[in-house]
């Protein structure tokens, strides 16, 4: 498996590399451009970051995210979750950028190998920021009765979170 | 809105468990590191990504969107039932998953807007069964390469950041069949009611 994702990142760049050669694509000067795009990300995702962060550390440092994941620790390891991924649970659904700064803080804590840290990345790439994909999409069409659109998504988060957990157990 | 009533009720509880667990010095020190690691995080990720996103324009730019939509337009006519024979709409869907499947979020959001749109105009104001799961399936991730996440891994320090695509893939694939098997029972249940 190692071997495997090992070749992937190469070999993603050169298929992707020869792709463009095929359809006659300038690849360096895209790869330029296309860089310029993360950088943008990243321009929108620090303002945020900066205050999340801040009050993520201070949560941290008071002893509040250790006393959250003993409270709810039994139940979360009764169903395979690691407890210290709880406030991620949490912010998930509602904020992007706040559930990327705290996974960052979990990983930088915890590791980014440990079970923690990798359960955190795992749950990060496999669920969406749910309530405001909804709003977004139901604000853009003007839909007011939303029927079971919200209680479906966060069905799909649930198992995703659960997934998560047990995919990482599974494969490391 | 509700992030502001997050972010206040995150200070406000570490002040008070700083002040009951008598750790309000170390609050006080966190509280001015915070924001710099939150810049060292963004310094440490932004090689890994924004090289991700280069490569997503190089794939971009040689028709990898076109290719993909072209190959899943077939399978996703079965989840849009009412709409499939709805060219616009489901040229619409299909690229909306091609794009949340190679990750280039700023794309995908207005292709699945024009979708919902073209949606909408059939029942105004109440969500369908079909916008109902264009929406679901929005909200669950479907990104094959996530490569922010990999990007704060290896920020975070770790030598083999991607190793977790397996797990992704599967805790994906899970997330999105339940949110499409939860859609399709609550589309049975709801009419009932």
């Amino acid at each position: 498996m190692s071997g495997l994702t090992a070749l992937l990142l190469p070999g993603i760049l050169l298929a992707a590399g020869l792709a463009g050669m095929r359809k006659r694509v300038d690849v360096y000067r895209t790869l330029g451009e296309g860089a310029k795009e993360g950088l943008s990300i990243l321009l929108r995702i620090l303002p945020n970051l900066i205050g999340l962060m801040t009050a993520i550390s201070m949560l941290r440092a008071s002893g509040f995210l250790d006393w959250a994941a003993e409270l709810l620790g039994p139940a979360l390891t009764l169903v395979g979750i690691p407890p210290e991924t709880v406030g991620l649970l949490l912010i998930r659904p509602m904020s992007g950028s706040g559930a990327l700064g705290l996974g960052a803080e979990l990983m930088q804590t915890y590791g980014p190998d440990s079970l923690a840290g990798r359960t955190a990345a795992v749950m990060l790439g496999s669920t969406e920021t749910t309530f405001y994909t909804i709003s977004v999409y139901f604000g853009a069409v003007g839909i007011h009765k939303t029927r079971y659109a919200v209680p479906a998504a966060l069905c799909a988060d649930l198992v995703g979170f659960l997934a998560a957990a047990w995919a990482v157990r599974l494969f490391y | 809105m509700a992030m502001s009533w997050i972010w206040v009720i995150m200070v406000g509880l570490s002040l008070l468990f700083g002040w009951q667990n008598g750790t309000i010095a170390e609050v006080s020190a966190a509280a001015g590191t915070g924001a710099q690691s939150a810049v060292e995080l963004c310094v440490s990720m932004a090689g890994p990504l924004c090289l991700w996103t280069g490569v997503m324009a190089v794939l971009r730019e040689s028709g990898g969107l076109e290719k993909l939509s072209g190959l899943l337009r077939p399978v996703l006519g079965r989840l849009y039932p009412a709409f499939h024979g709805d060219d616009t709409v489901m040229e619409s869907i299909s690229a909306n998953v091609s794009a949340n499947l190679l990750g280039l979020g700023n794309a995908a959001t207005p292709l699945g807007i024009q979708a919902a749109r073209g949606m909408a105009e059939r029942s105004p104001g109440v969500a369908s069964d079909a916008l109902c799961m264009l929406v679901v399936c929005n909200t669950a991730s479907i990104q094959l390469i996530p490569t922010t996440i990999a990007a704060v891994r290896s920020g975070a320090g770790s030598q083999t950041p991607f190793d977790i695509l397996p797990a992704v893939w599967l805790a994906s694939a899970c997330s999105v069949t339940a949110g499409i098997l939860a859609a399709r029972l609550f589309a049975r249940l709801w009419r009932r009611i």
